[in-house]
């Protein structure tokens, strides 16, 4: 089985600060990692490679310090890592990313596709559908759980607002992975050793299967008119009291807010 | 394409075992201000099996027509056959605007048929308007959260048609039903693609659903790492209860596993907009603040008086929630006995 992993290195937004008296973005010593739910996805891969024998390859787009994470997925158990980056893909929005992904699929052997569900710097879950899309593929989001079964057939559990669907697919199909369903494991000594021998190959655009005009920027429907920092409220009171005063002052809140 | 072509806020009202979501209520609620903004209509798209019944629902809510598509390959949903039958929709009747929920439903189907159209999508707006460009043309401008909700992204779609969104629930607000509300209901009939149908529902296991949904609470208290534990958690449910409340957790306590996802609130969990949210223990991370900040009174409880929460809190305390809570508690209980 060949299995594709998508990854992006995304910044730690977890740990991002703002400047309290400027309201700007604090970008310094932000470390960049591999994405939460892709490096799920990547697990996922490594617990089918574990169980039935699969080649794993990882792709990724962006700029050429993505090569850390790409090693950090070798180290993990990943056997090949294909990086496109190409000024050709700048400004892409999902759409335009989805669409150099399945350039690159197109030209690889592939019986299996995950991503993660979203990444945690842009939050749209859509770069995984839209690339499947684009490959034909079936798509299955917000996946839990996968097994192979007897028939070859893949069956997947798919987490909802509601509780579980259990699907069944056929062939090829590209599966979208939470990251708290995949605990990742570390990578391993030898791993490490061995990743820094493999080669990260780094791919231009000439090497895939894509109209070039469809990439980067024109070939972005949308895009970023504005952005701002958050319009941040201004600040009730706040009181250092005992916790007898603390009682007085919510109940008389409470009393004018007719809540009580 | 000439976008002249496009016309009309289209909504996608997702039905889930045939009864229709509250968040397809609160998007024709705000395709309605823009369809006004435009001059156009509002025509919500019901897709499902036996729920043609439902669409004067729609129409009530803010809908001029509904398209219904009723066919057995539509009972559950599934990312192809909801696919083939919205994509036919939308290339036969030429929207400007498409709007989704952002649920797992909306967040599956909209990526999908962007692709396939090859149109722009913005994920989780927060805002959307109609404001004049600079031809003073009407534009639509998405503003969603960026960067992990660090900053705010106002995106636009200029070129391709339809523009397309999806709302997670609890943002938008639906109008008033007015009773016998008129507007036109009109079947449609896709063609559908069966050799492409290559995934099939093998079962459906329901979650226990022993907590009521915290997005539609009108009162929440909610805790975080000061909390500590599930007993900790027992003295909010203690002071939930007494208020008429429910209790909400932020992430780090779902993480750790002592509170459940369905009560979380924040980027990765839920958008939630009581009349009283009171945060006990919650330091206030961006991502908890993105789920709350618009509730309509917040009180904040930490012993960290520099944590962000009072920042968008009405009424902050430094304290101990362990002392305060319990407290308060009994007071309120003293109170309402008057």
């Amino acid at each position: 089985m060949n299995i594709i992993v998508c990854i992006k290195q995304v910044p730690d937004t977890t740990v991002v600060k703002i400047d309290p008296v400027k309201g700007t973005l604090i970008r310094e010593g932000v470390p960049s990692i591999m994405n939460p739910d892709d490096k799920g996805g990547l697990e996922l891969a490594l617990r089918l490679k574990d169980q039935f024998g699969a080649n794993v390859t990882v792709i990724s787009m962006g700029p050429p310090q993505a090569d850390v994470m790409l090693r950090e997925a070798l180290a993990m158990g990943a056997d090949r890592a294909i990086l496109l980056s190409d000024r050709k893909f700048a400004g892409a929005d999902t759409l335009a990313t989805s669409y150099a992904l399945s350039g690159l699929c197109r030209v690889l052997d592939y019986d299996l596709i995950i991503a993660g569900r979203q990444a945690i710097d842009g939050d749209t879950a859509q770069v995984g559908p839209e690339l499947a899309e684009h490959l034909g593929l079936p798509q299955i989001t917000y996946v839990a759980d996968a097994k192979v079964l007897d028939n070859g057939n893949l069956q997947v559990d798919k987490e909802n607002e509601d509780g579980i669907q259990v699907l069944e697919v056929e062939g090829k199909c590209l599966l979208t992975v939470l990251a708290s369903a995949f605990e990742p494991r570390y990578m391993s000594v030898s791993g490490i050793m061995e990743a820094y021998d493999k080669e990260v190959e780094v791919w231009s655009a000439d090497k895939i299967d894509v109209d070039e005009g469809k990439l980067g920027l024109a070939g972005s429907p949308t895009k970023v008119f504005k952005s701002f920092p958050k319009a941040m409220k201004a600040p009730g009171e706040v009181h250092e009291v005992t916790p007898e005063e603390a009682v007085e002052l919510i109940v008389n809140q409470l009393k004018v807010k007719h809540i009580i | 394409m000439d976008k002249k072509d496009y016309k009309n806020v289209f909504v996608f009202a997702e039905q889930r075992e045939g009864v229709i979501q509250p968040v397809a209520f609160e998007l024709l609620g705000k395709a309605r201000d823009l369809a006004d903004a435009l001059g156009e209509k509002v025509v919500a798209m019901l897709l499902g099996c036996g729920i043609k019944d439902q669409a004067q629902a729609l129409i009530e809510q803010g809908a001029d027509e509904v398209i219904v598509v009723d066919a057995p390959e539509l009972k559950d949903f599934l990312s192809e056959q909801y696919s083939q039958a919205v994509g036919q929709i939308i290339t036969e009747r030429k929207p400007s605007i498409v709007l989704y929920g952002a649920t797992t439903i909306g967040r599956d189907l909209a990526p999908r048929i962007a692709s396939r159209l090859k149109t722009g999508l913005t994920a989780d707006c927060t805002k959307l308007e109609i404001e004049p460009d600079k031809d003073g043309e009407p534009e639509f401008r998405m503003t969603r959260p960026a960067f992990g909700g660090n900053l705010m992204a106002t995106i636009i779609c200029p070129n391709n048609r339809p523009q397309m969104s999806t709302v997670r629930p609890g943002v938008m607000q639906k109008m008033q039903r007015q009773e016998g509300r008129q507007g036109t209901v009109t079947e449609f009939q896709p063609t559908f693609d069966a050799s492409k149908f290559k995934v099939k529902l093998v079962k459906t296991i329901k979650a226990d659903k022993q907590v009521a949904d915290i997005s539609e609470a009108k009162i929440l208290v909610s805790g975080g790492r000061g909390v500590h534990d599930k007993e900790g958690f027992d003295k909010l449910q203690a002071l939930a209860d007494v208020l008429g409340g429910q209790v909400a957790s932020s992430r780090a306590m779902v993480d750790n596993g002592v509170m459940p996802h369905e009560v979380q609130v924040g980027q990765t969990g839920k958008t939630v907009r009581p009349n009283l949210y009171m945060a006990c223990g919650i330091s206030g991370a961006i991502q908890h603040l993105a789920g709350m900040e618009e509730s309509d009174f917040i009180i904040a409880i930490n012993k960290d008086k520099f944590a962000p929460i009072f920042s968008v809190a009405d009424l902050g305390i430094v304290g101990d929630l362990h002392k305060i809570v319990p407290m308060l508690t009994e007071r309120i209980k003293k109170e309402l006995e008057k």
